[in-house]
């Protein structure tokens, strides 16, 4: 079934009845976007209507795991967008390095590409030993992925060129140990990584940090659940921490805008200002 | 499929090009002057072209060309250009959202993604225009557009650089109409 034969009654009937079911709210969720993701469910699963999905969704106790995996996006890789991580290390790690203790909080993290590159960053830059970052996501499985930090070994050239771009100085190849077709990131990278599932739509601040990056997951959400979660993060942000997102989205428009100046006009890095 | 209802009554040119297509595009633009359409441009290209692609394309007339932001609300007099990375959706409402899930076609931005999408939103409303190419993005989504009721044009194979793109879209689909690389620009223009 093709995204544009997804009626928008059936899809939105279909998301009322999940959250009455398991709890996940998808409705304030961009629909071109849910309707693509659903579209490519059809052709992995080998759905022949959509009456026959939505039962599956609804009755088969272990699908909706699935179901939340395949519908939320789980593209990432390291150091993505290198001119961000430069900003990253070059004026904001630099201040929080003054601080007694680090929190981070890296919201929608999925497999965790991006955690990682900021283990990296503080162990070069020397405040490992006092930070601690707060990799959350939706959905349970890629968490996993997190706790192991094993990445295929094709992705690593392009993580690699990023990591270089983003002013890393040292031997890139020294932060993993490759075996077959894999790569895994050592184990100390991922001492001061805290994994826990958190769900943006229905959770509430759960501590106070001074660096959140939330990256490529507000683009799916419409404009009242961006607003809401940008609240979320104003909340759970201390007076001069700093905010960052991903390299098309926005906070000029919401209300916490007026809070916050940008530290670069290129890269979305945001500092509060008290 | 009950159409979503979306304010204005104009047409939307549903653009994409790849190899070889930038200097069709490039003349297209310079001519364009039909400030009753809407055109959403969806391009293969390196990262290092995407910041100078709205500049480069920039109109003299009453058309404004930028790249398309999320939620931004599609309008005529406008060429809205697919930012490089992501994927371009249209939402039920006419507003624009993107998207950074796995490549299409090998691509992202995929010119499948956007054309689906216009065709679910603007129906009978959007003319497909598919240019020059050596990839078979593109296709499916004319498909989709001429299943909408929409129109598909696509350049002659025969003045395309690479002519693949728009000879795979003759031999899959019936198109309305083929045009030569320097007729673009006129056709645009006669848009009611």
């Amino acid at each position: 079934m093709a995204p544009e034969d997804i009626g928008d009654d059936e899809l939105a009937l279909l998301l009322n009845e999940i959250v009455e079911r398991y709890g996940y709210d998808f409705t304030s969720y961009s629909t071109a976007s849910v309707k693509r993701r659903i579209s490519r469910l059809f052709i992995l699963d080998h759905f022949k209507s959509f009456e026959e999905f939505r039962k599956t969704v609804l009755t088969e106790k272990n699908y909706i795991r699935r179901f939340v995996q395949e519908i939320t996006v789980n593209v990432t890789e390291m150091f993505r967008d290198p001119g961000f991580y430069k900003l990253l290390r070059t004026q904001v790690l630099p201040v929080l390095a003054t601080y007694p203790f680090v929190r981070i909080w890296h919201a929608g993290c999925s497999t965790g590409e991006e955690v990682y590159s900021m283990a990296i960053m503080l162990k070069e830059v020397g405040i490992m030993e006092k930070s601690l970052m707060y990799a959350t996501d939706i959905n349970p499985d890629v968490l996993d992925q997190v706790m192991k930090g094993i990445y295929p070994l094709r992705s690593l050239k392009l993580f690699s060129e990023n990591y270089i771009l983003s002013g890393g100085k040292e031997d890139f190849s020294s932060y993993y140990t490759a075996k077959y077709d894999l790569a895994k990131f050592d184990d100390e990278l991922r001492s001061k990584m805290i994994v826990s599932t958190h769900n943006l739509v229905s959770d509430r601040s759960f501590n106070e940090f001074q660096l959140i990056i939330c990256r490529n997951v507000l683009i799916y959400f419409n404009k009242p659940l961006q607003d809401k979660v940008l609240e979320l993060f104003d909340a759970s942000l201390e007076p001069r921490g700093y905010l960052a997102l991903g390299s098309k989205e926005q906070i000029k428009f919401a209300s916490i805008s007026s809070r916050y100046e940008q530290l670069d006009p290129k890269e979305k890095i945001w500092r509060k200002l008290q | 499929m009950a159409k979503a209802t979306v304010n204005g009554d104009f047409r939307v040119v549903a653009m994409g090009g790849s190899a070889g297509s930038l200097e069709v595009i490039l003349q297209a633009f310079r001519e364009l002057t039909n400030t009753r359409i809407a055109t959403v441009l969806v391009i293969h290209r390196k990262e290092s072209l995407h910041s100078a692609l709205p500049e480069m394309l920039n109109t003299k007339s009453h058309v404004t060309v930028k790249e398309a932001e999320e939620k931004e609300r599609i309008m005529p007099a406008h060429v809205y250009i697919a930012p490089a990375d992501y994927h371009l959706l249209i939402e039920p409402d006419g507003t624009f959202s993107l998207d950074y899930s796995e490549k299409v076609n090998f691509s992202r931005p995929s010119i499948d993604v956007t054309f689906e999408c216009a065709a679910a939103v603007f129906g009978k409303k959007v003319i497909g225009v598919l240019l020059s190419g050596g990839n078979a993005d593109g296709v499916a989504g004319l498909k989709a557009i001429k299943k909408a009721g929409g129109m598909c044009v696509v350049q002659n194979p025969k003045s395309a650089l690479v002519s693949f793109m728009p000879q795979h879209a003759m031999n899959e689909l019936e198109v309305d109409k083929t045009l030569g690389s320097g007729e673009i620009g006129a056709f645009l223009n006669s848009i009611q």
